[in-house]
């Protein structure tokens, strides 16, 4: 498959997408993040330098969820008052996007769930039924927007306090309302294990091998 | 990855750096995850997030310091991963004013994340988050959990007294949160409270011996002392392998005895009328007539029923083989008393008294009969009756009984343990189902042999 690429109309190096359908990714050289329009690449921000972030994912590392294989091509990082986290974004071998989750080596995988009536704002234990499963209300985090890496579905690139807020059900299942944008987007899926997604292409940690 | 360009990603590193109270050396072991770290030295809470380590917290150590008994950064394999202590908390509740505390250790893997250990008086157990959320029970001092229910044992404020390593969250001294136990035993789920927010684990209980060896400490794991909220019960194993044996010996005992019934002819062999004149004074003995005993060697059974009414006699038999002149010699006494007195009507014995003798050679037999009672209560009619082969049901019962004691007596032996157990809770005592748990695995047991399971 050849996979569409241009050049970083900031410093002119090569900029090749994994994912047909990637809206934005940031210039693995100068930083810039870069919006695919109709022909070409425009620069619409700059990402400063990453926190020191030690989840074992990087970009390009692979791994099985349920019958799919997938590929971490990109990542939004968030900091909160328990430090920080990654969504990293998945490009699924049957050419979806899915997002894993990495909070402090806590794993959780989701998928966007568009067309779900979402509440304006909600409180901790408080209670939604989507797609016939019970989520509760477990924590709400306030966050802070801290840069992104790679390819996302969207444009995402300027923001500064965002809420999310996630609800557990008594079957393992896990969702995520992110109120980062006007409209609130919903995510489902499960907390996952380690172990169960398969994952090669880690980084390696000093003194561990 | 991309051919070109940079990777992503490098290698962390691990990091040590100096604390800005006193100067002492940290080393940071968690790549950047922990969120506090404590300085060893001076015992200020640090930022970890922090580059220049902006000082959170100081404290003062009141109670002396606590030393871990898995020094921080050792390594060990639990489960299959291996883990590095990085972090050591001590936090107490308060019970009628008694301080009780336990420690937590905070174990680290780069991969796998962070998984906790504690120990109170030597009971350890190996905690994780819960991945799903428990459902309360209908009652409200039960949980359930993957099907599993568990038994509410303990809500208390639990105040951190004491901190050591880092801390993937937010850690300092003085505060507290409201910690609920439910067990399971060898688990228990437990819910930390802070605002409204609640988050749950579930620890496991591990031997000190076995964390030993995981971590290869020098020296011998702490005894534990008393009985821990979720300490598997070395009996309950027992008292189900031991109610499952019961089962299956009763079991075979119920069929000896329904074959023993089948097979025995319970038959009639000799029966006679005799009348004894107590007035006249003088040899009373007699012999009867000769009758056969065929078939085996079985067991007879004599029936005396003689008309006494509140009067009494004493009967010398004698079993006589014609063939060998062997003879079996016993004594019955048949007597009835009956009247009133102030608290109404009694009686006492009864007309009738049978006797068995467990083993008797076929052959010819007869009976030498010599009666005797008070003089001068004129006639007393009697009648005496042989059965052979008579199936005797009394040896079942006492067989069954033999089996239940030791049964019972381990089962009475869990439930002191549970006893023990339930008494350090909330309750202060075991919650009935507890009580009734020996019984329960007694139930289970006898339906899993039922089943032909085998556990």
């Amino acid at each position: 498959m050849t996979q569409p690429s241009a050049n970083c109309p900031n410093c002119g190096a090569k900029v090749t997408f994994r994912w047909s359908a990637s809206v934005q990714t940031v210039c693995e050289y100068c930083k810039s993040i870069l919006i695919r329009t109709d022909l070409n690449l425009e620069k619409v921000g700059q990402v400063a330098d990453l926190p020191p972030n030690s989840s074992p994912i990087q970009v390009g590392t692979e791994g099985v969820y349920g019958s799919h294989a997938f590929v971490a091509i990109g990542r939004i990082i968030y900091e909160y008052d328990q430090g920080n986290w990654n969504e990293w974004h998945l490009m699924m071998n049957n050419g979806t996007s899915g997002w894993l989750s990495d909070a402090q080596d806590e794993y959780v995988v989701t998928f966007a769930a568009p067309g779900r009536k979402l509440p304006k704002e909600c409180r901790v234990g408080q209670q939604y039924a989507w797609d016939k499963e019970t989520y509760v209300v477990a924590t709400i985090t306030k966050a802070h927007y801290r840069g992104v890496e790679g390819e996302l579905p969207f444009q995402y690139w300027n923001k500064v306090d965002v809420v999310f807020v996630d609800l557990m059900t008594q079957a393992g299942k896990f969702a995520t309302i992110d109120y980062s944008d006007e409209d609130p987007a919903l995510y489902l899926g499960e907390s996952v294990q380690f172990d169960s997604l398969k994952l090669k292409n880690l980084r390696t940690f000093e003194g561990w091998s | 990855m991309s051919d070109q360009g940079p990777v992503p990603a490098g290698t962390p590193q691990l990091k040590s750096l100096n604390c800005p109270n006193c100067g002492a050396t940290l080393t940071l072991r968690t790549f950047g995850q922990a969120v506090t770290v404590v300085c060893a030295g001076c015992h200020s809470i640090l930022d970890a997030q922090d580059p220049r380590l902006k000082i959170l917290q100081t404290f003062q150590v009141a109670t002396g310091e606590d030393r871990p008994l898995i020094p921080l950064g050792t390594r060990g394999t639990i489960r299959g991963t291996k883990y590095e202590a990085i972090g050591f908390q001590r936090r107490s509740i308060r019970v009628d004013g008694i301080p009780y505390s336990w420690h937590e250790y905070v174990l680290f893997n780069p991969y796998q994340g962070f998984r906790y250990l504690t120990e109170y008086d030597g009971h350890w157990n190996d905690t994780s988050p819960l991945r799903s959320l428990p459902s309360l029970g209908r009652v409200g001092n039960t949980l359930t959990y993957l099907g599993e229910t568990y038994q509410h044992f303990q809500t208390a404020n639990a105040t951190t007294s004491f901190v050591l390593g880092e801390f993937p969250w937010q850690v300092r001294v003085g505060e507290s949160v409201e910690v609920s136990d439910y067990v399971s035993p060898p688990r228990v789920i437990s819910s930390e409270k802070t605002g409204n927010e609640v988050t749950w684990s579930m620890g496991e209980y591990i031997a000190g011996r076995d964390l030993w060896k995981a971590f290869q400490l020098a020296g011998d794991a702490p005894a534990p002392i008393g009985v821990f909220e979720n300490q598997p019960s070395p009996l309950r194993a027992n008292v189900r392998t031991t109610w499952t044996m019961v089962t299956v010996f009763l079991t075979l005992l119920v069929a000896l005895a329904v074959a023993v019934y089948s097979t025995a002819r319970d038959e009639p062999v000799f029966e006679d009328s005799y009348s004894y004149n107590t007035n006249v004074r003088g040899e009373a003995s007699f012999v009867t007539d000769m009758f056969e005993l065929k078939g085996h060697t079985s067991d007879v059974v004599l029936t005396t029923s003689a008309d006494v009414d509140n009067n009494w006699i004493y009967l010398n038999y004698a079993l006589i083989n014609e063939d060998t002149g062997h003879a079996y010699d016993f004594g019955r006494e048949v007597s009835y008393y009956h009247g009133h007195d102030a608290d109404g009507s009694w009686s006492e014995g009864g007309q009738k008294d049978s006797v068995t003798l467990p083993s008797v050679a076929p052959g010819h037999y007869y009976l030498r009969i010599e009666p005797e009672s008070d003089p001068h209560h004129g006639n007393i009619s009697y009648r005496v009756a042989l059965r052979r082969d008579v199936p005797q049901i009394g040896f079942f019962w006492l067989g069954g009984l033999l089996l239940l004691i030791p049964a019972l007596l381990i089962s009475w032996r869990s439930m002191n343990f549970e006893h023990l157990r339930w008494a350090e809770s909330d309750y202060g005592g075991a919650p009935s189902a507890s009580f009734l748990g020996a019984v329960e695995s007694a139930v289970s047991s006898v339906k899993d042999s039922m089943d032909g399971g085998d556990e």
